[in-house]
C-alpha cells in the first residue's frame, strides 16, 4: 500500500495530466491502472485501494487549496486549483522573490544580483 | 543600583549604534567570519540584556539593594498587595517598559517562528508533489524550471536541497558539487537557527540600526562559512565558476539574456536590490572577491581577543546583574 503522500502525488499527477474534473471512482481506477502497469501484476494495488482512501486523499489535497470540488454534482468531481506550471512558478517566485522575510525561510546559493554584477561575473568566465 | 543602571544604559547604546556600524564596515570578518559570527550574537545577546536590565534596575532602585531583592520586592508589590508608595511614576514607567519589551521580544521570537514555519510546510508540501528525487543522495530533489536556482529549505530531519533543471544543465559534475557541500553546509551548521533569531531580532526592532547590519552580515557571514566548507574539498575555481554561472543566470556564451523565465527574475531582481533587501548584491558581490583575491585568515592571537571581548560583552551585564544580588 502506497503512503498517503505518494497516493497524493499520484492523484495530482493525474489531475494535472487530465486538465478535467474527475470522480474519485475515476480516479482510482486510474491509479490502479498505473499501479498494475507498474508492478506487471494484474493490478495488485488498485485492488486495495479504496475509494474512501482516494477520497480522504481528496480532501488532504483541498485543505492544501490544491485541488477544489465542483458544487451541485453528485458524486463530487475534483480538479486541480491551477496548473502545475503554475504551482513550480509559485515556488520560484517564492525563492527569487522579494518577501522581506524570505532570507530566514530558506538559503539560496546565490542571493540577488545587478544587471551590472551579472556582466561582471560573465566577463570573469569569459564570455561576451 | 545607580551606577549600574547608568552602565547598562550606556552599554545598551552603544551596543545599539556605535558598534554594529563600526563592525558591519570592518573587513576582518571575511578573513574568519565564524569569529565575526560569535561577536555578531554577542552583540546582539548583550544588547537586549543591557536594555532590560538598565530599565528593570533603574526602576528597582527604590525597593532594593540589588537586582534580586528589588525583584523580591517588587513580587511582594504584585503577588501579596504590599504597599507601592516607594516606587515614583519614572519607576513605573521603567518597570512596565522593561516588561513590555521583554515581552515583545519572545513573542516576536515565537511569532517569526511560527510565520517561518508555516512558509516552510507549505513550501515543503509544494516540494512533495512537484520535484522529483535526484541522484545526489537523499534529502537532494530536482525542481523542473529553466533558470539555474539552488536553494536549501531547513526543517530537520526533513530539510531538502533543491536543484533546478536550469541549474543541472548549466554545471558541470564537479561545481554541481561544490553547490550541493555549501547547501549542506548551511543545513548541517543549522544555519537556520541564526536566521531566525536574527530575523526576529529586527523584526522586533526595526528602528534600531543594529537589527538591520546585523541581519546583513549574518547573511553575509554564513554565505562565506558555506562557501569555506565547499573550498575544503572543491578547488576555488569550480565554486567560483559555480557562483559566476548561477548569478548571471546563463552559462551560454554570447547570449544576451537568459531563458524566457530569466527575463521575469532578473526585472525583480533589480527591484529588489533597489530596495535594498538583507542578503544585498552586497554579499556576492563580497563572497566572489573574497574568493578571487583572499586574504590570510585573522591571526589565532586577534581571534581569541574578538572571542574574549564577545564573551566579556556577554559576562559583564550579566554579572552586573546577578552578582549584588548573591553577595549580598
Amino acid at each position: 500500500m502506497a503512503s498517503l503522500g505518494e497516493l497524493e502525488r499520484a492523484v495530482m499527477d493525474l489531475l494535472w495530466a487530465g486538465h478535467e474534473a474527475a470522480t474519485a471512482n475515476t480516479l482510482r481506477d486510474l491509479l490502479a491502472q498505473d499501479s498494475a502497469a507498474v508492478d506487471g501484476n494484474a493490478g495488485h494495488q488498485g485492488k486495495d485501494l479504496a475509494v474512501t482512501t482516494v477520497l480522504t486523499v481528496l480532501s488532504r489535497l483541498e485543505k492544501k487549496g490544491l485541488v477544489e470540488r465542483e458544487r451541485g454534482t453528485r458524486p463530487h468531481r475534483y480538479q486541480a486549483v491551477s496548473s502545475r506550471a503554475d504551482h513550480t512558478a509559485e515556488l520560484m517566485h517564492e525563492v527569487l522573490g522579494s518577501a522581506p522575510d524570505r532570507e530566514a525561510v530558506l538559503a539560496r546559493f546565490i542571493g540577488s544580483v545587478t544587471e551590472g554584477e551579472a556582466a561582471t561575473l560573465r566577463k570573469l568566465l569569459g564570455y561576451n | 543600583m545607580f551606577w549600574t543602571s547608568y552602565f547598562l544604559a550606556v552599554l545598551a547604546l552603544i551596543l545599539a549604534w556605535p558598534v554594529p556600524v563600526l563592525l558591519s564596515r570592518a573587513q576582518w570578518p571575511a578573513r574568519s567570519p565564524f569569529t565575526a559570527m560569535v561577536l555578531w550574537q554577542a552583540i546582539a545577546l548583550a544588547g537586549g540584556l543591557s536594555m532590560i536590565g538598565a530599565m528593570l534596575v533603574y526602576g528597582l532602585e527604590p525597593i532594593g539593594e540589588n537586582l534580586i531583592a528589588g525583584l523580591r520586592g517588587l513580587a511582594g508589590m504584585v503577588l501579596r498587595n504590599e504597599p507601592t508608595t516607594a516606587l515614583g511614576f519614572w519607576h513605573l514607567f521603567a518597570l512596565s517598559a522593561a516588561a513590555l519589551l521583554s515581552a515583545h521580544l519572545v513573542f516576536t521570537l515565537l511569532l517569526t517562528y511560527y510565520k517561518i514555519e508555516r512558509q516552510r510546510r507549505r513550501h515543503r508540501q509544494l516540494l512533495e508533489l512537484l520535484a522529483s528525487p535526484s541522484d545526489d543522495g537523499p534529502g537532494t530533489v530536482v525542481i523542473n524550471h529553466d533558470s539555474p536556482v539552488a536553494y536549501c529549505l531547513p526543517g530537520g530531519a526533513r530539510s531538502v536541497t533543491v536543484l533546478s533543471d536550469g541549474l543541472m544543465a548549466a554545471l558541470e559534475p564537479d561545481e554541481l558539487r561544490a553547490v550541493l557541500i555549501h547547501e549542506n553546509a548551511h543545513l548541517s551548521q543549522r544555519h537556520d537557527l541564526l536566521l531566525w533569531a536574527f530575523a526576529a531580532w529586527r523584526q522586533a526592532l526595526p528602528w534600531f540600526p543594529t537589527t538591520r547590519l546585523a541581519q546583513t552580515a549574518v547573511n553575509s557571514l554564513i554565505e562565506m562559512l558555506a562557501d569555506d566548507v565547499a573550498l575544503r574539498t572543491e578547488s576555488k575555481g569550480t565554486l567560483i565558476k559555480a557562483i559566476a554561472i548561477v548569478a548571471s543566470g546563463s552559462p551560454a556564451p554570447g547570449a544576451e539574456r537568459g531563458p524566457l523565465a530569466m527575463a521575469g527574475t532578473g526585472v525583480e531582481d533589480s527591484a529588489l536590490s533597489a530596495t535594498g533587501g538583507a542578503d544585498s548584491p552586497r554579499t556576492t558581490a563580497s563572497r566572489v572577491s573574497r574568493l578571487l583575491s583572499p586574504k590570510p585568515p585573522l591571526a589565532r592571537g586577534l581571534r581569541a581577543l574578538v572571542l574574549a571581548a564577545s564573551a566579556m560583552l556577554l559576562a559583564v551585564p550579566t554579572a552586573l546583574l546577578i552578582v549584588p544580588g548573591l553577595l549580598g
